[in-house]
C-alpha cells in the first residue's frame, strides 16, 4: 500500500475535512464488509446535545414534563462539570442519524463517525432484534405523527388531561411489549389512515365486551372456569388499549403511541453490551487501520488511545467508581476476543469454541452480531480468557442466609457457572418483574387482577402502589395485584380501589 | 452516501416547553423553595436566579421493578482473594457488596433533585402570592428605559444609518489613493509618447505599444469604483441609561418580643417589594435599617431580620432616628427618601401623639412616600388611629393592615398609580 499524507494535523475540524475523513472511514468500513444504512451526520452544539439527551435521543418527541426534568438534570450536571456530554448520539433510523458535537476535536469527530455512523449503524441494520422490532424507515415519520397527534389532543382536551394519560402510560412503559410476538411494522401513512378506522372499531369492540344485554359471553360466563382474558397477557398497555372500558378513543391512541415508542427501544435495552461492544470494536479497528495507512498522525493516535482507554475501562468491584459491569468494556473485550480466537486460537479456545478457532474472523463476528442479544451472546461467546481478564466472580446474596456466598470464580470449575450467571444478568426476563394481566371480573365490579410471578423470591419495590394508581386511572375500576411464588402459592400484594 | 448537515443554528430550546411543564407541575414545591430563598436572601439580592431543591421522591416517575430481598446472583469483576465457597458476612445495607448502583446514570438516587431557575422565573414565583396586578409585575421586572445616543461611526450597520458625508469622503480618499500610482505612470507614459512622436524616425510598433499601455492605464484609472462597500460608514448609537437620581429607603421595624419570625417574614416581603419598585426608578439606592423597641438603633440587614429583643415599644424613637439620619446623611435636595415601616401595631399609649407630631411636622415634608403596614390579626391600637389622621392629611402616606402576604400590595398601590400618571404626562 502506498504511504499517504495524513489527512490533517491540527485538532480543528472543518466540513471539508469531515467529508474527507468520512470518505476514508467509509472505504475502510466497506473493506471490512460492514453493511450500513446511508448516513446523515448532523453537527450540533452542546445545548442541542442536552436537548437530545433529555428526549433519549429522539429527534422529535411529544411534550412531557419528565423530559423537562431530565433536561434540567443534565443541564445542571453539565454546568457543574460533573459530566461531560457523550460524544455522540445515534438514532436507529434510515438514513441513520448521528449527532456530532461542535466542541469535539477533529480526531474525536473521526472516532464518533467510525463508532456511530459505521459501528452502531451496521448493528442497527444487521441485528435480528432490530430487524424484528423496529422499522428504521418509518420511525421518524411515526414520531412526527405521534407528536402532532398528542399536540392536537392537548388543544382539544387540555394539557392536563393529556398529561394524566401520559403519566400513567409512562409508569407502565416497560410492560408495553409482546416479548414473544413480532409486532407489525410502523408506517406514518398507514397509521394516519387507519387511525380513524381503529377508533371506531375499537370502541365497538369494547362496547361488545361490556354490554349488559345477554350476548355471546353470557353462555361462557356460566362456566366457573372462564376467565377474561382467556390467557394471561403480559402486554399490559396493549390490553389497556384494547379493553379498558372507559377510555376515550383519543386516550386509547395515546396509550398506543407510548406502547409503540417503548417497543422501539426494546431491542436497545437487550443489546447494550453487544451494540456498544460492536461499535467500540469497529472504531478501534478502523482508526488503527487509518493509522496503518498513515492517514492520521502519531499525535492523533495518542489522543485516540487515551479516549478509547477511558471508554473501555472496567473499575473493579471495590473501586469507588464501580457501578456494575461497563458494557463498553465487556462488549469490546468479547468482540476483540472473538477475533483473537479466530486468528490465534489456543488449545483452550479450540476446546471451547471449535466452531470459531481458525475460521474467518469477519464472517464469525458478522454472524455473532446478527443473531444474538446480550443474554445469548454472553452465554455463547464469553470465553475463559475474558473471565480471567476481568477476574469475574459470582456471588449469591440470599436474604435467608446470614452470609453472602462466592459460588464461582474464574477457574476451570467456575467458568460455566460464571458464564451462565453473567448471561442471566442481562436477561430482561429476570431483570424485569414478570407481571401479567390475569383476570377481569366482567360480571361483577369490573376489577382487574394482575399477577406477579416471582423470580428468585425477589419482591416488587414500593413504587408498586403508585403504579397501580396509574393503572387504575387507565382501567377506570379497581385494580389489584397478586404475587405467585415459585411453588405456586398466590398472595394478594396490593390493591387500588376505585369507586 | 453520507450527508453532512450543520444544525448548529437550529433552535436550541427544544426542551423549553418540557421545562415549563416541569416547573408548572412542581409549582408548589418550587414556590416553597422560593419562599425559603426569599427568607434567606438579602433584600438587594432579590433580583437574581436561584437554585431550587426538591426531594427526589416527590418527582420520581414510578415504575415496577424488583426491590431489595430474595435470592440474587451477581457477577462482579476484579476478584482478588475470593475462592469458590467463601462466605462473606453481609455488609451493611447501603454500601458494600455493590449491587447495582441505581443512581449513577440517572442522577436520581436518594439525593434531592436540584436545578436552576432564572431571575425572571424566580420573580414570577415570588410575585405569585403577592397578588400583584400584571401591569405592576411588568413594571417592576422590566429594565428601565434606555436612551440611544450618538457615538461616532462604525463600518457596519443598516442602510438607514448610512452617514453620507463620511462615506463619500472615504470613497474620495480611496479613489485618490488607488488612482495615484496609475496616474503617475500614465503621466510618464504620455510624456514618453510625446517625446517619441517628436522624433522623426519612430518605429510604429513602439508607438502602438505605448498607446496600448496608455489605454490600459486609463482603463485602470477608470475602473477604480466610485464608491465601494468598505467606504460606507454608519452612524453608531449606543444605549445610555436615562439619567436617574438616587434614593434612600428606610426600613423601620418593631423588633419587640411580639414580632415573631412569621411576621418578620411578611415584613421582609413588604420591604422587598418597595425595594424592587425603587430599583426600577433609581440607579442608586441606599438601604437604612432601623429597628426599635423602646429605643431605636441603626442595624445591618442580618440583625434587622433575625435578632430578637424584648421589652415595650416606643415608635417615636425610630422616627426620630430616621429623621436624624435623613437630615444628616441624605439631604432631601439630593435624595429621594422612601420610608417603609412595619410593626404589629403595638405602641406605648402616650407615644402615639408624638409619632403623629413628628411625622406631620418633620418627616412628611422631606419624604417621597411613607408606607406603613400593621401585621396583626387583632384590632387596631392607638398608633393606627394617629396614622389614619396623617393618611388623611398627606397624599404620600399609605397604610394597611396585613394578615398575609397577599395584602401587601394595596399599601404600595398608590405609589404605583402615581408613577403611572407621571409617566403618562412625561
Amino acid at each position: 500500500m502506498t504511504k499517504r499524507e495524513p489527512l490533517s494535523t491540527t485538532s480543528e475540524w472543518t466540513f471539508e475535512l469531515l467529508d474527507e475523513y468520512d470518505e476514508e472511514i467509509s472505504r475502510i468500513a466497506k473493506n471490512f464488509q460492514l453493511e450500513t444504512y446511508p448516513n446523515q451526520i448532523e453537527i450540533i452544539g452542546a445545548e442541542q446535545m442536552m436537548d437530545a439527551y433529555a428526549s433519549s435521543g429522539m429527534p422529535i418527541g411529544y411534550h412531557h414534563w419528565s423530559y423537562g426534568k431530565h433536561f434540567l438534570d443534565t443541564q445542571k450536571q453539565y454546568r457543574r462539570g460533573q459530566m461531560g456530554l457523550a460524544y455522540e448520539i445515534v438514532i436507529n433510523s434510515n438514513p441513520c442519524i448521528s449527532y456530532l458535537m461542535e466542541e469535539n476535536t477533529m480526531l474525536m469527530q473521526a472516532l464518533v463517525i467510525a463508532h456511530a455512523a459505521y459501528g452502531h449503524n451496521s448493528f442497527f441494520k444487521g441485528n435480528y432484534l432490530f430487524q424484528q422490532w423496529t422499522s428504521a424507515d418509518a420511525i421518524i415519520d411515526y414520531l412526527i405523527f405521534s407528536k402532532n397527534y398528542i399536540q392536537n389532543c392537548e388543544e382539544k382536551y387540555g394539557v392536563d388531561a393529556v398529561e394524566d394519560i401520559l403519566d400513567s402510560c409512562h409508569a407502565l412503559m416497560n410492560f408495553g411489549v409482546d416479548r414473544y410476538k413480532r409486532p407489525q411494522q410502523l408506517s406514518m401513512k398507514k397509521e394516519q389512515s387507519r387511525q380513524k378506522e381503529r377508533e371506531a372499531y375499537l370502541q365497538s369492540q369494547i362496547n361488545e365486551l361490556w354490554r349488559t344485554i345477554p350476548n355471546y359471553y353470557d353462555s361462557k360466563l356460566e362456566d366457573k372456569e372462564f376467565r377474561f382474558p382467556l390467557d394471561p397477557q403480559e402486554n399490559v398497555l396493549y390490553f389497556i388499549e384494547k379493553n379498558a372500558p372507559l377510555l376515550e378513543p383519543w386516550q386509547r391512541e395515546i396509550v398506543r403511541i407510548v406502547r409503540k415508542i417503548s417497543q422501539y427501544f426494546y431491542p436497545q435495552k437487550q443489546t447494550k453490551v453487544m451494540n456498544e461492544g460492536w461499535a467500540t470494536f469497529w472504531h478501534y479497528t478502523i482508526l488503527n487501520q487509518m493509522y496503518k495507512e498513515n492517514l492520521i498522525t502519531d499525535g492523533y493516535m495518542i489522543e485516540f488511545l487515551q479516549s478509547h482507554t477511558n471508554v473501555v475501562k472496567q473499575p473493579t468491584f471495590d473501586s469507588p467508581y464501580y457501578s456494575g459491569m461497563n458494557p463498553y468494556a465487556l462488549g469490546f473485550g468479547m468482540m476483540s476476543d472473538i477475533r483473537r480466537i479466530c486468528e490465534n486460537p489456543t488449545d483452550e479456545d479450540r476446546e471451547w469454541f471449535p466452531e470459531l478457532a481458525g475460521k474467518d474472523w469477519l464472517e464469525s463476528m458478522d454472524f455473532a452480531m446478527r443473531n444474538f442479544k446480550d443474554e445469548s451472546f454472553i452465554s455463547q461467546y464469553l470465553s475463559p480468557n475474558m473471565m480471567r481478564k476481568l477476574k469475574l466472580f459470582a456471588l449469591v446474596d440470599d436474604d435467608k442466609d446470614t452470609h453472602i456466598e462466592v459460588n464461582a470464580i474464574h477457574n476451570p470449575t467456575g467458568y460455566h457457572t460464571l458464564r451462565q450467571k453473567l448471561a442471566d444478568q442481562y436477561n430482561l426476563g429476570s431483570l424485569e418483574p414478570n407481571i401479567q394481566i390475569y383476570d377481569v371480573d366482567i360480571r361483577g365490579d369490573r376489577s382487574l387482577t394482575l399477577r406477579h410471578f416471582q423470580y428468585s423470591r425477589k419482591p416488587l419495590a414500593t413504587s408498586l402502589d403508585e403504579v397501580l394508581r396509574h393503572l387504575s386511572r387507565l382501567w377506570g375500576f379497581t385494580v389489584r395485584i397478586e404475587s405467585v411464588d415459585e411453588k405456586g402459592k398466590v398472595e394478594k400484594l396490593s390493591e387500588c380501589v376505585v369507586n | 452516501m453520507t450527508r453532512l448537515i450543520d444544525k448548529r443554528l437550529n433552535s436550541k430550546n427544544k426542551s423549553a416547553v418540557n421545562r415549563q411543564r416541569f416547573l408548572k407541575r412542581y409549582k408548589k414545591q418550587i414556590k416553597k423553595a422560593v419562599a425559603n430563598a426569599v427568607a434567606n436572601r438579602s433584600i438587594k439580592d432579590i433580583n437574581s436566579g436561584e437554585s431550587i431543591t426538591i426531594p427526589s421522591k416527590d418527582i420520581s416517575e414510578p415504575h415496577i421493578y424488583h426491590g431489595q430481598g430474595g435470592k440474587r446472583d451477581i457477577v462482579h469483576p476484579g476478584n482478588k482473594e475470593f475462592v469458590q465457597g467463601d462466605r462473606i458476612p453481609r455488609p451493611s445495607q447501603k454500601k458494600g457488596s455493590g449491587g447495582r448502583d441505581k443512581a449513577s446514570n440517572q442522577g436520581e438516587g436518594e439525593d434531592d433533585f436540584m436545578f436552576e431557575i432564572s431571575k425572571e422565573e424566580f420573580m414570577d414565583f415570588f410575585f405569585e402570592d403577592m397578588a400583584l396586578p400584571n401591569l405592576v409585575k411588568t413594571k417592576i421586572t422590566t429594565v428601565y428605559d434606555k436612551k440611544k445616543v450618538r457615538a461616532g461611526f462604525k463600518a457596519d450597520g443598516i442602510p438607514a444609518n448610512i452617514n453620507v458625508v463620511r462615506s463619500l469622503r472615504n470613497a474620495y480618499g480611496r479613489r485618490i489613493a488607488l488612482r495615484a500610482p496609475h496616474k503617475k505612470e500614465l503621466a510618464e507614459a504620455e510624456q514618453e509618447l510625446e517625446d517619441l512622436l517628436r522624433k522623426p524616425d519612430v518605429e510604429n510598433s513602439i508607438v502602438a505599444e505605448l498607446r496600448k499601455r496608455i489605454e490600459f492605464l486609463k482603463n485602470k484609472i477608470k475602473n477604480v469604483p466610485y464608491i465601494d462597500e468598505f467606504d460606507l460608514r454608519y452612524n453608531n448609537h449606543v444605549d445610555m441609561p436615562k439619567p436617574t437620581t438616587q434614593a434612600v429607603m428606610f426600613c423601620i421595624m418593631d423588633v419587640s418580643g411580639s414580632m415573631d419570625q412569621n411576621k418578620k417574614d411578611i415584613a421582609k416581603r413588604f420591604f422587598i417589594l418597595l425595594y424592587l419598585f425603587l430599583t426600577r426608578n433609581y440607579e442608586k439606592i441606599d438601604l437604612v435599617f432601623i429597628s426599635h423597641h423602646t429605643t431605636a438603633k441603626e442595624v445591618d440587614e442580618e440583625e434587622f431580620f433575625y435578632s430578637r429583643e424584648t421589652g415595650g415599644t416606643v415608635v417615636s424613637s425610630a422616627l426620630h432616628l430616621m429623621y436624624e439620619i435623613a437630615t444628616e446623611r441624605y439631604p432631601c435636595d439630593d435624595w429621594n427618601i422612601y420610608v417603609a415601616q412595619a410593626s404589629d401595631g403595638d405602641n406605648w399609649y402616650d407615644d402615639s401623639p408624638f409619632c403623629s407630631e413628628i411625622l406631620s411636622q418633620k418627616i412628611m415634608q422631606i419624604v417621597q412616600y411613607f408606607s406603613y403596614v400593621e401585621i396583626t390579626p387583632d384590632s387596631h391600637q392607638s398608633l393606627w388611629y394617629e396614622y389614619e389622621k396623617i393618611a388623611n392629611a398627606f397624599e404620600n402616606f399609605a397604610m394597611q393592615k396585613i394578615d398575609s402576604v397577599a395584602d401587601i400590595f394595596p399599601v404600595l398601590r398608590e405609589l404605583f398609580k402615581k408613577k403611572d400618571e407621571v409617566s403618562k404626562v412625561s
